[in-house]
């Protein structure tokens, strides 16, 4: 279970890591242009801004499990559950509430 | 029923009877005595104390003299094979130096300030230091652990979750007097930033030890030693 | 001891993005709910100076966070150590901090 929990942490990390550059300079392009806002509208861009929100909860879920494992004087197994359990009601909350 | 035994060549299969109450260990040195006595393999105790006949079985490293087959054996098949991220010698035999060396360049042993004409250092048992040592310091270093750590494999320098359990128990060991020095030797790359809290060394001690804490408790002690201008 | 302070670098900005992240994600969804235009968002970002610090700060502290964490993956998966893996992480972390700042300036000046 860490071990899963582990890697979705790196791979996500990884995603979001070449997702920024990009995201800074569609930024740019965006409040310039209306098209570009437009063209965000399309659902293969949606799918991915979806993806994009649910790898950060993924990656802040994960990292909060590390953080609690290398911080808190608490039961191994317990911290484990808590953060996984945070990453994915925060995935499906944003997921739901952004309602793509 | 049906054993894969991976060998130094091949994968070798054995039929060997079932019976109750039968361990892997039960299991291996049936097929060295009575079907191939070529096969290598090593055990000592058999009771669960030497950590010897530590085996990969059915991909997860276990003690073979404490693993039932009734546990293991789904589809009334075993596979077996030697412990992971060690050198092999031969069939189910892995050298151990290298786990030994990472022991020693951990800092693993033990150096007091105290003579036979000094009194006792007296440690309370119910401190936080000693408890946090107490909780790892039943190792036998049987190396599942090490075989079970994915940083082991992909970083050949990586000291392992063994060596710094080890260094952590010393360091909060109130009668050690280089705590400073076993820091030093554990930070850094092949050191105790290089776990990742995948915890299969938790998860797989047979003695219930968490070596995931015991680097925790690294990471926080070189960063407060590093904050200091100690390390 | 470098990688003590990495260590450790990467656990201070883990917090703080930690809550820049929620913060960001709950103002986005706020934001995406009305529906937008280049001008609307703008029209409430241009010259809020709290934003544009609270922003310069995320923007510094995933500079930092993110080539400590692709330094792992690039040593362990890929086999990348020595010094042109220290480079490129450098040269990453200053990309992230100039096209990021350049977004803030941009969105918030």
């Amino acid at each position: 279970m860490s071990q899963w929990v582990a890697h979705v942490h790196r791979l996500s990390g990884v995603a979001l890591a070449l997702f920024l550059p990009l995201h800074f300079w569609a930024l740019g392009n965006a409040l310039q242009l209306d098209s570009f806002l437009a063209w965000t509208e399309q659902p293969l861009v949606k799918l991915g801004e979806w993806a994009i929100v649910v790898a950060l909860a993924a990656h802040l879920g994960g990292g909060l499990r590390v953080l609690a494992l290398e911080f808190l004087p608490l039961l191994d197994w317990q911290k484990s559950l808590a953060a996984v359990a945070a990453a994915l009601t925060l995935a499906v909350g944003l997921a739901l509430a952004l309602s793509l | 029923m049906r054993v894969l035994v991976k060998r130094s060549s091949a994968v070798q299969e054995f039929e060997v009877p079932r019976h109750p109450s039968q361990t892997v260990l039960d299991v291996v040195t049936y097929i060295q005595r009575k079907l191939d006595p070529t096969l290598a393999y090593r055990y000592a105790c058999r009771v669960g104390m030497c950590g010897s006949c530590a085996m990969t079985v059915n991909g997860v490293p276990r003690w073979t003299c404490r693993t039932h087959v009734d546990n293991v054996a789904g589809n009334d098949e075993l596979q077996i094979g030697p412990l992971k991220n060690l050198p092999l010698i031969r069939d189910l035999v892995t050298d151990m130096s290298e786990f030994f060396d990472k022991w020693a360049r951990a800092q693993g042993r033990f150096q007091g300030g105290r003579t036979k004409h000094d009194d006792f250092e007296k440690v309370s048992p119910d401190s936080p230091d000693r408890k946090a040592a107490d909780a790892g310091i039943e190792c036998i270093g049987c190396a599942v652990c090490y075989s079970a750590c994915n940083v082991v494999a992909a970083n050949p320098d990586y000291l392992g979750p063994a060596a710094l359990n080890r260094a952590w128990t010393l360091v909060k060991d109130a009668r050690s007097v280089d705590a400073i020095d076993k820091l030093r030797a554990v930070a850094g790359d092949a050191g105790c930033h290089a776990c990742h809290t995948h915890m299969d060394c938790t998860e797989r001690c047979p003695k219930h030890i968490s070596p995931t804490a015991a680097i925790a408790g690294l990471k926080r002690a070189t960063a407060k030693a590093a904050l200091k201008g100690e390390l | 001891m470098t990688q003590t302070v990495l260590w450790l670098a990467q656990r201070v900005t883990a917090a703080i993005l930690a809550v820049c992240v929620v913060v960001h994600l709950a103002t986005i969804i706020y934001a995406v709910q009305g529906g937008l235009t280049a001008a609307e968002i703008l029209g409430r970002t241009r010259g809020n100076t709290a934003w544009l610090v609270f922003y310069a700060v995320f923007v510094a502290a995933a500079a930092i966070h993110a080539p400590i964490g692709l330094r792992a993956v690039l040593g362990e998966w890929l086999k990348w150590r020595g010094i042109w893996r220290e480079v490129f992480l450098v040269f990453f972390a200053y990309t992230l901090l100039w096209f990021g700042l350049q977004a803030v300036i941009g969105v918030f000046g």
